[in-house]
Parts: structure tokens; sequence; C-alpha cells
């Protein structure tokens, strides 16, 4: 009896997560300790909430960022030009969710500043986190999704064009090729849609030939909604026109643990925009504002992204430690996680584990 | 059965394996064109400089590492370094070198010296560390230390007051101590050190580093979150070789530093093994960390098996440097997993590298 309580106490102390790369070799240019501005837009609903979570968290670990906070709500008629002007600035910039009203004439302020900005790439990682109890395992997916045109161009009918297939395209294989990454699939309809979808693939198809060591295959986007759910391991990087992007992203984190805890951003060539990973559930409900439960850790991650995008990756790593340590101890839940804390407690335990 | 479980459960716990899969650097988003490939500046240099030069060379093919090499052909008896050298370190902003052989006394000065002066590259870098199976007699080592490359003791202002009397110049300048000092810290501050030793000869040359440690006191109250001690050389090294372990960042003057950097790197595994660079505003030249043996002997050139180790850390310092992480990622780990799977050391240099592409391909 004794014997298994020792051996249990072993295998607890074998799964925590351990800095077992540190990032030895770096050797910093004089000055890259400076401290770096990032434009903060709160958001809607709870937005605000995470946000400052983030905020607590950067002045914690004493982060070389500072925020410049601008207030946009879902109910303006665009964005302010004064936020435009301070990404432009600052380059990078971390928000939580803007509501988009249904109908109506208002369109999404997400998809303007994403068209304002050029931020043509949306990138959602999705995989198991250690301690998060899921129904599948091994999942390990990155969706990068274009974010201009196809069924988004607002016109009602669906755009693609060679020249935003091909840079998304590059990207996709930029990305797996930068991370070591093994195989990247296009998600399409093109047996339907044979012009819009086929022209996708083709400019898929011809960046795939200049990366001869990464795998290329082609799913159709409902067979994929059905592997991912029964085999989502056979997934690694996945590139898809806009909407099947965002519905198949928001199906990977779900089957990865949620959306709560998925990071993601949206690049351009010369702007960064971070935040939770998949678009559902961002502006979360009235009672999660109300009882202040909503779950920071996506945009904590999400903000660990910035941190290595801003080369800063030891605070990067100490981030990423706490948030998965707070996970796999899992004391410290919110209600989307299946416990009952608050976001307030998440936070002070993530702050009590960076080191 | 649970009895039994223990014991295993130990074995498995001290089981190396346990610790080669990689984190990999899961939240990297990079820009469009990150990708594109860069060029760097090559630096065989003499004895076994352009063996193991050669070894990186390979190793980055093997890799599909997005970077090219530019080859310049500098030796240790050039009276100075070409200038298109120079140029081309200057529009790249990155260098690898082997060792420069350099002339004992005579007239001709270092080339290695000569090139951190040109291009001011003030800050060398090693770091120390023990290499998971690689048996030595201390452990948890795990320091850097960080030497001012251009004044102090190398200044070169050496005379001949008369015959049978030379004099040597120290200089100690309060604009060097405080960049190398704020280097430090910055290092520190970055990498998540907790503690920056600053090492000296204050009681003897009180002037010169007084002027060194008074620099480093006023850089270190901007840091209030990372500790600072001080440490006079000679307690230095016997508490190096007796309890490494207490050191974690050192900022030297530039004697000391070529003495601490050598030790620290010996009782971490050898000079062969440590990886350094050296870091100005502008540039960077990386090369193998420790200067000791940086050119080797002619017995290590004839029959090629000088050690690659420590250029291939350095150039996965140096991939890290021009943000290519998870390709450092790889690069490293193949090594540590390398050093647990043979129980010798010493290998000729062509089956390091054939066993480490294989290791790639797989």
């Amino acid at each position: 009896m004794s014997a298994s309580r020792t051996s249990l106490s072993l295998l607890r102390t074998l799964v925590p997560y351990k800095t077992q790369t540190r990032a030895v070799t770096y050797m910093p240019r004089p000055g890259d300790g400076s401290p770096r501005p990032v434009t903060l837009i709160p958001g809607d609903g709870i937005g605000p909430l995470v946000t400052n979570a983030v905020e607590q968290v950067m002045e914690a670990m004493h982060a070389p960022v500072y925020f410049e906070k601008y207030q946009v709500h879902g109910d303006m008629k665009q964005i302010p030009q004064e936020v435009i002007d301070s990404i432009r600035k600052n380059k990078v910039c971390l928000k939580g969710g803007l509501r988009t009203p249904k109908g109506g004439g208002v369109s999404s302020l997400n998809l303007h500043l994403r068209r304002e900005l050029d931020l043509y790439a949306s990138l959602v990682d999705c995989c198991n986190l250690p301690g998060l109890p899921t129904r599948h395992e091994n999942v390990d997916i990155v969706v990068i999704r274009e974010n201009t045109e196809g069924e988004y161009s607002g016109l009602e009918h669906e755009v693609i064009t060679k020249f935003c297939s091909e840079r998304i395209a590059k990207y996709a294989f930029e990305y797996a090729y930068l991370n070591n990454r093994k195989k990247v699939t296009a998600v399409h309809k093109a047996n339907i849609m044979k012009l819009a979808d086929g022209l996708f693939l083709e400019s898929c198809r011809e960046v795939a030939a200049r990366y001869p060591t990464i795998k290329y295959d082609e799913i159709i986007v409902d067979n994929c909604c059905m592997q991912l759910v029964s085999k989502p391991e056979q997934f690694d990087v996945m590139i898809t026109p806009n909407l099947y992007g965002n519905l198949v992203a928001n199906t990977a984190a779900g089957i990865a643990g949620g959306t709560g805890v998925m990071p993601g951003g949206n690049v351009g060539a010369e702007h960064a925009v971070f935040e939770q990973g998949a678009s559902a559930g961002n502006v979360g409900k009235k009672k999660m504002v109300e009882q202040k439960s909503a779950n920071p850790l996506a945009l904590l991650l999400s903000s660990a992204m910035m941190l290595r995008h801003l080369q800063f990756p030891a605070f990067a790593n100490r981030l990423e430690e706490a948030v998965k340590n707070v996970i796999l101890e899992g004391k410290y839940r919110t209600k989307d996680l299946g416990g009952d804390s608050t976001t307030q407690q998440v936070v002070d335990a993530v702050i009590a584990k960076i080191e | 059965m649970s009895r039994r479980s223990i014991p295993l459960l130990r074995q498995l716990w001290t089981l190396p394996s346990f610790n080669l899969t990689p984190t990999r650097s899961v939240t990297y988003m990079p820009r469009p064109g990150d990708g594109a490939p860069r060029a760097v500046t090559l630096i065989p240099g003499d004895g076994i400089g352009p063996l193991v030069a050669g070894a990186v060379e390979q190793v980055m093919e093997a890799m599909h590492a997005p970077l090219y090499f530019e080859r310049y052909e500098v030796h240790g008896d050039m009276e100075r370094v070409p200038e298109k050298v120079i140029q081309s370190i200057k529009k790249n902003k990155v260098c690898l070198k082997g060792g420069l052989a350099t002339p004992m006394g005579g007239g001709v000065s270092s080339l290695n010296v000569q090139l951190r002066r040109e291009l001011d590259l003030y800050a060398s870098l090693v770091n120390c560390f023990n290499l998971p199976g690689l048996p030595t007699r201390h452990q948890d080592v795990d320091i850097v230390v960080i030497r001012e490359n251009t004044e102090g003791e190398y200044s070169g202002l050496e005379h001949e007051v008369v015959r049978g009397v030379v004099e040597s110049l120290k200089l100690i300048t309060k604009f060097c101590s405080e960049r190398i000092a704020k280097y430090a810290f910055e290092y520190a501050y970055l990498n998540n050190r907790k503690k920056v030793t600053a090492v000296h000869k204050a009681n003897i040359m009180k002037l010169a580093d007084g002027l060194f440690l008074e620099s480093c006191r006023e850089v270190s109250t901007k840091y209030p979150g990372i500790k600072y001690n001080e440490i006079i050389v000679d307690n230095c090294c016997m508490q190096l070789v007796s309890k490494p372990e207490q050191f974690d960042v050192m900022v030297t003057p530039n004697l000391y530093g070529n003495l601490v950097a050598n030790t620290a790197a010996g009782i971490a595994g050898g000079t062969g093994v440590m990886p350094g660079g050296n870091v100005g505003a502008d540039h960077a030249v990386f090369e193998q960390g420790a200067s000791a043996g940086n050119v080797g002997n002619e017995n290590l050139v004839e029959q090629k098996k000088a050690n690659p180790v420590a250029l291939l850390l350095s150039s996965a310092m140096m991939l890290r440097h021009l943000q290519f992480p998870s390709f450092a990622d790889r690069l490293e780990l193949l090594w540590n997993g390398l050093y647990r799977m043979e129980s010798t050391v010493r290998r000729t240099l062509e089956e390091l590298v054939l066993l480490k592409k294989s290791l790639m391909q797989s």
C-alpha cells in the first residue's frame, strides 16, 4: 500500500514540465533588452478581462514591453485612425475580441483591421496540453488561413485571386520550413467550386514544388472535418481559404482542448496582431463578464507568441512554462475547462509559477 | 508488484532519453519572408580551422538551413585582415571563423584582435556548461563568461624604455567598462539569469580595476532583479575549480576574461565543445568559445581528429542570432543525443559528421 503511494509521488515528479532546452546559446545584440511598445486593444465582452490578465503577468515578469491602450468597440463605424497609426508605428498589437453585429450595415471591425494592415495570414496553433483531458491525443495542428478574401470579401459572393492564394501558400510552406514541420495539407472544395478553389489549389501546388522536403497533400473540406474528429494525428500544417479556415481552426481548437486555450495571431508583411487563436467565444457571454470567469490562457499563450516575435525568447519560455504548469496541475481552471475558478485566480496561479 | 515498480521508476527517472524530445518552439509566428536565405561570411583560418569550418558547411547543407557562406582565406601570418573581408562582414553583419594563428613575439599583431577592434566587437561571450553524457569532474556547471574585448592588457601599447626594460600599458576606460557591464546585465536580463559576478584585482590595481568595478556597480543598480557580487581573480580561479556551481554570469576585463573563460571551459568539458562569439553594436562573429586550442597542433591537422563540436554549437548560436530558432534547436539536440549514445568522446572528424548526417536524414 505504502509502496504504491511512493511510486505515485515518483510518477508525479516525472511528469512536470521542465524547461529542458533553455535558450542556452542566445547571444543578444547590445540594446536588445530595451522595452518595446505594443498596441493593446482590450475590445468587448471578456476582452478587457483577459487583456488585463496579460498586463498583470507582463508586469510580474518585468518583461521589456509596455502597452499603449486604445478603446475600440464593435459598434463603432470603423477603427479610429489613431489606433491604426499606433499599430503601424509599433508593428505589433495584442487585442481582445471585437463584437460583430449580425446582419445590419456595420461590417466587422476585426475584418476591417486585417484588411487595413493587410494581415493576410491567420495562424492558430492547436495542440494537446498536458494535464488537460481531451477525447483526442497527439493533436498538433497549425491552421494557416487566408485572411483577406474568399467568402469574407463582403461582396456576398466568393472572390479568389492568384495573388492572395500564392502568398498564403508561400507563407504556409515557409512556416513549415522554419518550424521543422513535415507536411502541409490544403483544404478545399474544388470538386464543386472548380474554378475558385481550383485556382487556390493550383497556387499551392506551384509553391509545394519549391519545397521538395515537405510533404504536400490535399483534402476536401467535408472529408477534412470528418478526419479531424476521428484521426487528427494525421494533420500537421493545414492551409485553407478564408471560410474553411474559420471552421477548421475552430474545430481543431475544440478537439485539442477548447478555444479558451489555443494561441494564435494574424501576420502580414509588416505587422502582426496577436489574439485568442480561434475566434469562437472571444467576446464571451454576459455571464462570463459578470462572474469574471473568462479563460485568460489563450491570450496569455498568444502573448508568449508575441514575446517570441519581439525576440525575447527567454521571457516567452518562462510564460509558456508557467501556463503549462498551471494547466498540468489542474487546480485553477475556468468553467470552459471544467473548473470553477475566476480569471483572477488563474492569473495569480500563473504569476506564482513564473520562475 | 508495486515494490518492483519503485526501482524501475527510479531508473526511468535517470534515463537520459527522457529528455531527448525537444520542447519545440510551439508558438513561433514568423513574418513572411523570414525564410529567405541569409549570407554569412566564413573565414576558415589556420590549422584545424578549415577542417572544422568544413564540418559546419556540411551540416548546414544536410539541414537545408537558410543560409549560404561567403568564404575568405585569411591566415595568421598576413599583415592585416584584407579589406574585402571586412567589407563582407560589414555587409552581412554575421561571420563564422576558425582560429587564426598568432605568432609569438615578433612585430605582427594578432589578427584576431585586429578584427575585433576594426568591427568594434567589444563583448566576447563563452557559454560553459556540462554536456549530458560527457563525464567531467565538476557537475552543475553553467557559466557564461562575458569579457571586455577591446582594451585592458590587450591594448598593444608596449615599448622598451631602455635596453632590458619593457613597459606595458593596461588601459581601462569608463566608456568601455560601462558598455561591457551594460551588455552583461542585459544578457542576464534577457536570458533569465540570476546573478552577475565581476572579476577583478582592484586590491592591487586600485585605479584601473577600481574604475571597472565602479562602472559595474552603477549598472547593477538599474537591474534590481539581478544579484551582483564581486570576486578577486585569484580567489575566482580557486572557486571555479572547487565550487563552480556558484557562478552564473561573469563579467571581466580582457586578460582575466581570457583565463577565466578557458578555465571554465576546461572544467565543463574542454575547449573543444564550448560555443562562443564576439558581438558589437552592429556585427557578430562566432567562433569556438575558448581560445585555447582553436588552431590546434600539427598532429590534429594530419590525422584530421579535430573536435568540430565547439564550432557546431557556435553555429547553432549563430542560427539563433539570425532568428532561425528551430534549426538551432535541431542542431543542439542532435549533439546532446550524440554524446549520450557513445561512451568515447574522441572520434575522427569524418565519423562524427557522417553520424550526424545520418541522424539528420532520419
